[in-house]
């Protein structure tokens, strides 16, 4: 079966989420990619979207972070504030799977604004859930399209820490959290490096060169010393996506490509 | 306890202009009908308060009624940016809006603790983000016991929250379920509190330990039938996600964008006008 990129890198990051594991889930291409694994390879993942659904397993995606769908479906529903004090910062979360406007080389994220702060060129929607879900949650995915625009050498601004300025800088910061395993793309997966903490490449997904990814990083990008390349998508799983994206158009109205 | 006013009666007595006002919502009943009657009334020096700012908010802040704005996460969910919010603060317009950013955790406890009464709220937030440098509200505090260093934040106290909600009894006691987000919260730390409701019944019959909030505690109820549109109340209408979709391209625009609040907002009595309007012009087209 022949495949899109995007569809490369929404199976590759729901086929690192372990069965069982409980995943606070953001919104968009996050939660395609915990709900994929949810219907593949991880029947038993827990997912917790920050509007209150504890164990959500919606048929349609949703389009915002507290559509109906999701309560209907989930195991219990509680209160935002009881999401973050209780379930978050309790402990209870294993996976913190994140989108970005910008990352690092460390994983660091900004959702907040493009520019100057206090004279922005582009005015990003702001923090969200992600500065605690990146700080408290046992370990976090990171899931976004590559581009030299996303991938900076330096962020506007550190909306959400991954792992500092490298090293030990989560140790110093006194995160609880393991913070980012995995940057997952549609050219790559990369991971961090034992001891610095940089992200490097360790995956090329089929058919991608090292110059593609290079050129699509605004960092010096390095890669791992064995670099594999993805599994294809199987038919099993292109073919749950694909019937999940078809179910989301048709419940929300919109042509097939924009679920 | 609470009276049971007009939507019209209840903001002009409970809202007053300069108020800090959260018009609390996370993505379902969002009180869309008693913010239009706050632009509607002309309310304005007003601090709005909010964890998920959307399309309300844009519309309050485009049409003059904000001076600040407190937030963690403003934006137009599954369609993209509150252009009427970008252009506040990236372009001064119609006037400077000052912001004041925070965390959906920090926004989530700093309502808890308003509700409960204390000034601040702790939690474990913020270990090198760069919000704190710019929102100097954000302080550490120092564990007694453990000597672990937590973020402090001050409690949200709002003069005013405005919630939306499926029913209320005669006497004006109110019952919300579904996807609750701070609604309780914001609503117990408010000095004032107005609830929209889909409808008053005689009989809430409201399962024990459900989200009931007492008369006593509130100051007006007012019945708004789908008063959260374009959101959803749960168990009563679903959300309407084309008026998202259509909202950015009349956000994005301020001569479109001034030209809809006053076909809509000011060229209407209330909410009910509105729908009809709204509705009349989806027919034709």
């Amino acid at each position: 079966m022949t495949y899109t990129t995007s569809e490369m890198m929404t199976v590759a990051a729901a086929r690192r989420l372990k069965n069982g594991s409980v995943c606070f889930v953001g919104i968009g291409l996050p939660s395609k990619a915990a709900n994929l694994a949810r219907l593949t390879s991880s029947p038993d993942v827990v997912l917790i979207y920050e509007s209150g659904p504890i164990g959500a397993k919606p048929d349609v995606l949703p389009l915002s972070i507290g559509d109906g769908e999701l309560a209907e479906t989930a195991d219990t529903v509680v209160s935002t504030s009881e999401i973050f004090r209780y379930w978050l910062q309790g402990g209870r979360v294993d996976v913190g799977f994140l989108g970005a406007a910008q990352v690092d080389r460390f994983g660091n994220i900004n959702t907040t604004v493009v520019g100057d702060y206090h004279n922005p060129k582009v005015r990003l929607p702001g923090a969200g859930g992600a500065p605690e879900i990146a700080g408290s949650a046992k370990e976090v995915l990171i899931i976004l399209k590559q581009s030299s625009r996303a991938f900076v050498n330096k962020l506007d601004f550190m909306t959400s820490v991954g792992h500092g300025e490298g090293g030990d800088s989560r140790k110093r910061l006194g995160l609880p959290g393991a913070g980012p395993v995995g940057i997952i793309t549609d050219l790559c997966i990369m991971e961090p490096e034992a001891g610095t903490h940089e992200f490097v490449v360790t995956t090329l997904h089929p058919g991608v060169t090292r110059e593609q990814v290079i050129a699509a990083t605004g960092w010096e990008l390095r890669f791992a010393e064995n670099v594999v390349v993805s599994e294809e998508p199987s038919e099993y799983e292109l073919s749950a996506l694909r019937d999940l994206e078809a179910r989301t158009a048709a419940a929300h109205g919109q042509a097939p490509g924009e679920a | 306890m609470a009276e049971i006013l007009s939507l019209h009666d209840a903001v002009k007595q409970f809202v007053n202009d300069g108020d800090t006002v959260a018009l609390e919502g996370f993505t379902h009943l969002i009180p869309t009908a008693a913010g239009h009657e706050i632009i509607r009334q002309k309310k304005k020096d007003l601090t709005l308060v909010r964890m998920t700012p959307d399309l309300i908010y844009d519309q309050l802040i485009g049409s003059g009624c904000a001076k600040k704005l407190i937030f963690s996460w403003g934006g137009n969910p599954g369609v993209g940016s509150l252009h009427r919010l970008r252009d506040a603060v990236e372009k001064q317009w119609p006037q400077p809006l000052e912001i004041e950013e925070h965390s959906h955790a920090d926004l989530a406890n700093a309502y808890v603790a308003g509700a409960s009464g204390l000034p601040f709220a702790v939690l474990r937030a913020y270990a090198g983000s760069d919000l704190p440098k710019v929102n100097p509200l954000i302080k550490s505090v120092t564990c007694p016991f453990t000597g672990e260093v937590l973020a402090a934040v001050p409690a949200v106290r709002p003069d005013v929250t405005v919630i939306h909600a499926q029913k209320a009894d005669r006497k004006g006691n109110v019952l919300l379920w579904g996807i609750l987000g701070v609604q309780k919260e914001a609503a117990l730390s408010a000095k004032r509190c107005i609830v929209t409701v889909e409808e008053i019944v005689d009989d809430l019959k409201a399962p024990m330990n459900a989200c009931v909030l007492p008369t006593w505690a509130l100051s007006a109820v007012c019945v708004v039938p789908g008063g959260a549109h374009p959101s959803y109340a749960h168990g009563y209408y679903e959300r309407d996600n084309r008026f998202y979709q259509a909202w950015d391209a009349i956000g994005r625009d301020r001569e479109a964008f001034t030209a809809w609040i006053d076909e809509y907002i000011h060229g209407t009595r209330d909410f009910s006008e509105f729908q009809s309007k709204l509705a009349r012009a989806s027919e034709a087209k």
